[in-house]
């Protein structure tokens, strides 16, 4: 199938946002979209999303016959593939002109530089090496490929473990991960691909550009770097002549932007790490029920929480504390049930209709009092309840509260916030008159 | 069936959900028997005597016998009669090849402007896009548009002046953007004077007095579509506010 066209008008749109240094995605000319890498639940397993850019890496490994020119060093191998889930415009098993150059622009930015030291890779030498396979898939097209795969592909191979191997004699055995733990691969550098497209002849250069720039720009620049500074590979297509100094800026750029995804890229290896030695959910358990497709998504939610802490207090203010319960002396035999045991008693409801009478002749008097005596009211109002107190001294919450000697913080507590129910009461009762 | 499809009007199903097509329980004797008819819009389909859901999404009801599902999709199926925003792609013999978006692309007669005659031909050139109508939309048959209505007007049809941007939501949002008294639209209007042109097929076009503006616009209807009412409006205000 067909990609969708560009209309003429996204085009010149586009263009005439760019002279005037404004993206689709209200980015700044030099800033990438928002980065994240996860771990799936295996070693080697990375995916990275770059905006709407989705990318997943896996990285396996067999035992091989080395080349004959190399006999003691391990192979390295990288597949790129694009499908149609991706986008549209991709077929599926056949290699495109896109997918050779994303090929062989991440086996110079991986393999070229020697950035994985592969004689590590040797087993016995002329006879057997660890073959390392990168696949890189495609998961949503939406600009950028190249660096998406390249961070995906390295943070892989940096997560990835091969099994330990023993060799005794001209015996070798490979451990599974049960008997000892598997090996890291030995990495030297990271190399990370950072792009740069150039509109207007290199008049404008844009870094990290989306679907709908690429296909409006002039040419492409691909600079791969390690966070030290040494240029790994670099690429120029589309046709452009740019000068000294534009490749030099780009450079400069892309040592920036290298050591801010280096620092991510390690970060997120570090989480892993950390996540996966403490035994919890990691890599696809932890990041996948959020993405729910049947809830409606949205990336962050705003809350409101202007009057919360009030609405808290009040919450804990108003409500009744929790009815101390006090141990029957009765031992109950294992095995047989009873009722009523550890329940707040409700046979004294009668006299709590008292009080509220009582309590309803003296808030009548408060009420008149101005809101501005409040301090007074509040004292009054704390005199009424010890008396109340003294009255009720057969209520059965009142004597919990003498049967335990470790509890007189709580009583006041307690008594506080019968007050305020009352006044609750009073209040309501007032509203009916 | 009705009483039922009635009832659950307002409710999320899914594929596979079904209706049977038992009558009432109890008839009156009195009124005139009327037999029960129900007009099924998209997402509703019969199959012998059960009535089936084929989309996920709300059930939508409206007066007297019509229910339809709505959906959240953004895959566009032509409808007869339906406008929408397409982008030519061809440019042979006396049709344009047009994308909407769709399985595969619509014609469009040079003949179908106002006031195109064989010697008098539209100026279109590959690239433009044209705001026009589905003539024919039938499964079996390649889809054909039109840039007129009935009596031979453009009717606000044809093809875009200079401008703008063209960008694609989802097909929820178009239709909740072209109902009587949306409160989308009254929001926006309330932020910046606005061109708005919506496709039936999921495609926006909007022109503004800068750039920043319209892809202020563009940004803010790409993102309501998964915001409930509150959250929308709590983010147009904030852009109201001057928070870009």
């Amino acid at each position: 199938m067909k990609d969708t066209p560009l209309s003429n008008c996204e085009r010149d749109f586009l263009l005439k946002a760019i002279e005037e240094k404004k993206r689709l995605d209200g980015r700044q000319t030099y800033d990438y979209r928002k980065m994240k890498i996860t771990f799936g639940t295996d070693y080697g397993c990375c995916f990275v999303d770059l905006g709407k850019t989705r990318v997943m890496a896996q990285v396996s490994c067999e035992l091989v016959t080395p080349k004959e020119n190399r006999p003691n060093e391990g192979i390295m191998f990288f597949n790129i593939e694009l499908s149609p889930m991706a986008s549209p415009a991709f077929e599926q098993g056949r290699q495109s002109e896109l997918s050779v150059k994303l090929n062989r622009q991440l086996e110079r930015c991986l393999r070229n530089s020697k950035c994985i030291d592969t004689e590590s890779l040797c087993v016995v030498s002329g006879e057997k090496v660890w073959q390392i396979r990168v696949d890189v898939h495609m998961l949503n097209h939406d600009g950028n490929l190249m660096d998406a795969a390249s961070i995906a592909a390295i943070t892989a191979l940096c997560h990835f473990r091969r099994p330990d191997v023993g060799i005794q004699g001209d015996e070798v055995t490979v451990y599974s991960p049960e008997e000892r733990d598997p090996i890291p691969l030995s990495i030297y550098h990271m190399p990370i691909s950072v792009s740069f497209s150039f509109f207007q002849q290199g008049t404008y250069l844009l870094v990290d550009p989306c679907e709908r720039e690429e296909r409006v720009m002039d040419g492409l620049l691909m600079i791969a770097m390690n966070k030290h500074r040494e240029i790994c590979s670099i690429q120029s297509s589309g046709g452009i002549m740019l000068l000294k100094e534009q490749v030099m800026r780009c450079s400069k750029i892309a040592s920036v932007k290298v050591s801010e995804i280096t620092e991510l890229l390690s970060k997120a290896l570090e989480n892993d790490k950390k996540a996966r030695k403490e035994g919890g959910r990691c890599g696809f358990a932890e990041s996948m029920p959020q993405e729910r497709i049947t809830a409606l998504k949205m990336d962050e939610t705003s809350v409101e929480m202007t009057d919360v802490t009030e609405r808290a207090k009040d919450i804990v203010q108003k409500t009744e504390a929790p009815p101390q319960l006090v141990r029957s002396p009765v031992v109950p035999v294992p095995g047989v049930g009873q009722v009523g045991q550890g329940l707040q008693n409700t046979w004294g409801l009668e006299e709590e209709d008292e009080e509220e009478t009582e309590e309803c002749d003296n808030s009548d008097e408060e009420q008149e009092e101005k809101v501005t005596k409040m301090e007074e009211e509040e004292h009054e109002k704390e005199a009424s309840r010890e008396g109340d107190v003294v009255e009720i001294s057969d209520s059965e919450e009142e004597d919990v509260v003498i049967l335990h000697p470790e509890t007189p913080d709580k009583t006041p507590k307690n008594t506080e916030s019968r007050s305020h129910q009352k006044g609750a009461a009073a209040s309501k009762k007032r509203q009916k008159k | 069936m009705l009483s039922t499809l009635k009832e659950r009007t307002g409710e999320v199903l899914l594929p596979g959900d079904e209706f049977s097509f038992e009558t009432d329980d109890s008839i009156s004797l009195t009124g005139p028997v009327r037999p029960e008819k129900v007009v099924c819009g998209p997402g509703l389909r019969r199959s012998g005597d059960r009535l089936l859901v084929c989309k996920s999404g709300v059930l939508r009801h409206k007066q007297p016998h019509m229910f339809w599902m709505d959906s959240q999709q953004r895959r566009y199926v032509p409808a007869k009669g339906e406008t929408i925003i397409g982008i030519v792609t061809v440019k042979s013999g006396d049709v344009f090849k047009v994308d909407f978006g769709g399985s595969e692309q619509a014609s469009l007669s040079y003949l179908a402007f106002e006031g195109s005659t064989k010697r008098n031909r539209p100026n279109v050139q590959v690239g433009d896009l044209v705001f026009s109508q589905f003539l024919i939309a039938n499964k079996d048959m390649e889809p054909e548009l039109v840039c007129v209505d009935s009596s031979g007007r453009a009717n606000g049809m044809g093809v875009f002046g200079g401008g703008g941007l063209v960008f694609t939501v989802s097909l929820g949002l178009v239709r909740r953007l072209l109902t009587p008294h949306s409160e989308v639209l009254a929001d926006l209007q309330q932020l910046f004077p606005c061109e708005l042109v919506v496709g039936m097929n999921g495609r926006l076009w909007v022109k503004s007095s800068s750039v920043q503006q319209t892809l202020v616009i563009s940004n803010l209807l790409q993102s309501c579509d998964a915001m409930t009412a509150q959250q929308r409006r709590q983010l147009f205000r904030r852009v109201a506010q001057g928070a870009l």
